[in-house]
């Protein structure tokens, strides 16, 4: 049973991948809960099922057994058109390869959340902006992607997460491509977004990226390793 | 999503690649553009027709001596007893019966001074105006009264005036038809071609006494026949039945027996023609077929390539659903894709229509009738068009499962 207390809850997790005439169980019945406002970060080798796990709590695809609950609602009783609202208004993307459409300034990248929002957005011009303040590329709002480096990439991505004011933020490896002097600015950023009580969830595979998660969540084998949480 | 922010994207995503979104429009382009053409042909081929019936007079039946059988053969039209005036004046007493005229005709010279015309004489009753619906746009038409004395009156045509009293005033001219003197007392009013190609307006109309006896000459045997009867039934009579009603009325007064067959023939003008039509209408449906063939693959490339672009952008699609785009928002996206691309062609196409149309209207021998029904059809067509073969690729879309789009490579 679910409490309030969890944002996210698992509950004997399972996904089977068919590849040809083999099964891969990605997720062998994990079961997990992460609190209002955390802070965790997800390791493991790759196949050990931690970005299963991502796709699965960003309602991206379906788990194969047991149930997820993403606020104290169960995703198996929702249809695509829930699950696509729940990923506008309750979640936040950031990707390793930032996804930005090319074509499109910062701004416009910004304001695309908004565009699906069926909630009251109020005016998107100007709640992109204020997304681009937070991130501090206000005076870049009108360049393409090819026209910012990497870091400035992903700090549009991250206001384009932060359009609909997520609760949660899943974040796939989102220094995996940058240096390390830029993957630092960006997790400073992150940690900050956290103190503003966002939920955020990373995954990667750098201990140095994962130190400045609170909670450290171990993925082997499909299932859950060792969950530790930092000091201080 | 906005209406305007859809087809605003729609245009960008389009215009990413305008050779490629310039050459699937071309399909759409050509289809309409020849959908138009042909849907003008047919129109001006049927406003054609309708002039035509209407100026050979919806109402009127033609009634002509009809071949008998002799002995197994037959003789032709025209061989059995010919009508005469007798029968007119029994036509015109019947109920349904508006006017009636009866016409002879002959090849004459028409002189006038120096100049001297080849024409059409036409020897008639005062009926034959009123049947044929002809007003004198100058001087009058002869009276009953003439008819009946065989005064040397004549009523002409427009060409005849042309070539005979070029720049002069026709009425009170006396001219010589053979070499029978006759005054000009009216002119008619213009009427072009008939469907035959025949130029109407090549007539000198005499009264039918006048021209029998003092031009063509009557014979002791011929005195009194028409070549050719006309009727014009009476507004309110049902066609199908007036022309029953007087086979029937001919038959007792030409004393056929019942079961024999008819020496004699009624023609229903507008049936006439439109029995010659139906070849230009076959022809016609045939030409829209293929129109619609051009436009069916133009459609097929419209589809063709938005798969492509579906295929092309399955991680944009997956981006899309991950920031909340439901399967509708993507659907409407890639069709309005597909109805810009229709619409943007359909509009081209339609101008390029005009332009067609306009082009075979002034060089060829067609009759073109552009509408703004025409117009909106030929446009509906892309737009149909743009939605049938849009939707599939559309739903392709709009089923893609987010994580497996978002990783495509």
């Amino acid at each position: 049973m679910t409490s309030n207390e969890y944002i996210i809850e698992a509950r004997k997790l399972t996904k089977i991948y068919t590849m040809g005439d083999q099964q891969v169980h990605a997720l062998r019945g994990v079961d997990l809960e992460i609190k209002h406002g955390d802070f965790v970060a997800i390791m493991g080798p790759s196949g050990s099922g931690k970005s299963t796990l991502m796709n699965l709590i960003g309602a991206l695809d379906q788990p194969s057994g047991g149930e997820l609950f993403i606020e104290g609602q169960p995703l198996s009783t929702m249809n695509p058109s829930d699950l696509a609202d729940l990923r506008n208004r309750t979640l936040g993307f950031v990707f390793q390869q930032f996804n930005l459409l090319p074509r499109a300034d910062a701004l416009q990248n910004v304001k695309l959340p908004l565009r699906y929002a069926r909630h009251d957005i109020g005016d998107a011009d100007a709640r992109a902006r204020e997304c681009l303040k937070m991130v501090d590329l206000e005076e870049r709002m009108d360049h393409r992607p090819a026209q910012l480096s990497g870091g400035q990439q992903q700090r549009v991505a991250i206001a384009r997460a932060l359009a609909n004011k997520p609760r949660i933020i899943l974040a796939d490896e989102p220094t995996g491509a940058l240096d390390t002097k830029t993957s630092e600015d960006i997790m400073n950023l992150l940690v900050e977004l956290n103190a503003s009580g966002i939920t955020i969830i990373l995954v990667t595979h750098e201990a140095e990226v994962a130190a400045f998660a609170r909670r450290q969540i171990h993925f082997r084998d499909g299932l859950i390793e060792k969950d530790e949480r930092s000091a201080a | 999503m906005k209406l305007s922010v859809a087809i605003a994207s729609a245009i960008e995503a389009l215009t990413a690649n305008i050779l490629r979104s310039f050459l699937t429009m071309l399909g759409i382009i050509i289809g309409v553009a020849s959908v138009m053409i042909m849907m003008a042909m047919g129109a001006g081929a049927k406003a054609q027709i309708e002039a035509q019936i209407s100026a050979l007079g919806a109402s009127t039946l033609t009634v002509r001596p009809g071949a008998t059988r002799r002995g197994g053969v037959s003789q032709g039209a025209g061989a059995s007893t010919p009508f005469n005036e007798d029968d007119l004046v029994a036509i015109l007493d019947l109920p349904f019966v508006q006017a009636v005229d009866g016409q002879i005709n002959s090849g004459v010279t028409a002189v006038s001074g120096q100049t001297n015309w080849s024409t059409q004489l036409i020897g008639t009753n005062p009926g034959y105006f009123e049947v044929q619906s002809l007003k004198a746009v100058e001087g009058r038409v002869f009276t009953e009264r003439e008819a009946r004395t065989g005064a040397a009156v004549a009523v002409l045509g427009q060409s005849v005036v042309k070539e005979l009293f070029d720049g002069i005033d026709p009425l009170g001219q006396r001219f010589r038809v053979n070499s029978v003197p006759v005054t000009v007392i009216g002119v008619l009013q213009e009427r072009g071609q008939s469907g035959y190609g025949q130029d109407r307006d090549d007539i000198v109309i005499l009264p039918l006494s006048t021209a029998r006896n003092r031009i063509i000459g009557a014979h002791p045997t011929t005195s009194k026949h028409v070549s050719r009867v006309e009727v014009m039934v009476a507004d309110g009579y049902d066609m199908p039945t007036a022309q029953s009603d007087l086979e029937d009325f001919l038959r007792e007064r030409r004393r056929i027996k019942p079961g024999a067959s008819d020496n004699f023939r009624v023609f229903n003008i507008a049936d006439f023609v439109r029995a010659r039509s139906a070849t230009q209408q076959t022809m016609g449906i045939l030409l829209a077929f293929m129109a619609g063939v051009a436009l069916f693959v133009g459609g097929v490339g419209v589809m063709n390539i938005m798969l492509v672009s579906v295929t092309e952008r399955t991680r944009e699609i997956g981006l899309r659903m991950a920031l909340g785009a439901r399967g509708t928002d993507i659907m409407a996206q890639f069709l309005t894709e597909a109805l810009v691309l229709c619409g943007t062609g359909g509009l081209i196409g339609v101008g390029l229509g005009f332009v067609g149309a306009w082009i075979a209207a002034k060089t060829g021998d067609w009759s073109m009738s552009l509408s703004v029904q025409i117009t909106l059809l030929s446009f509906g067509a892309a737009a149909a068009v743009g939605v049938f073969f849009g939707y599939f690729p559309a739903r392709r879309a709009a089923r893609l499962n987010p994580i497996d789009a978002l990783r495509y490579e």
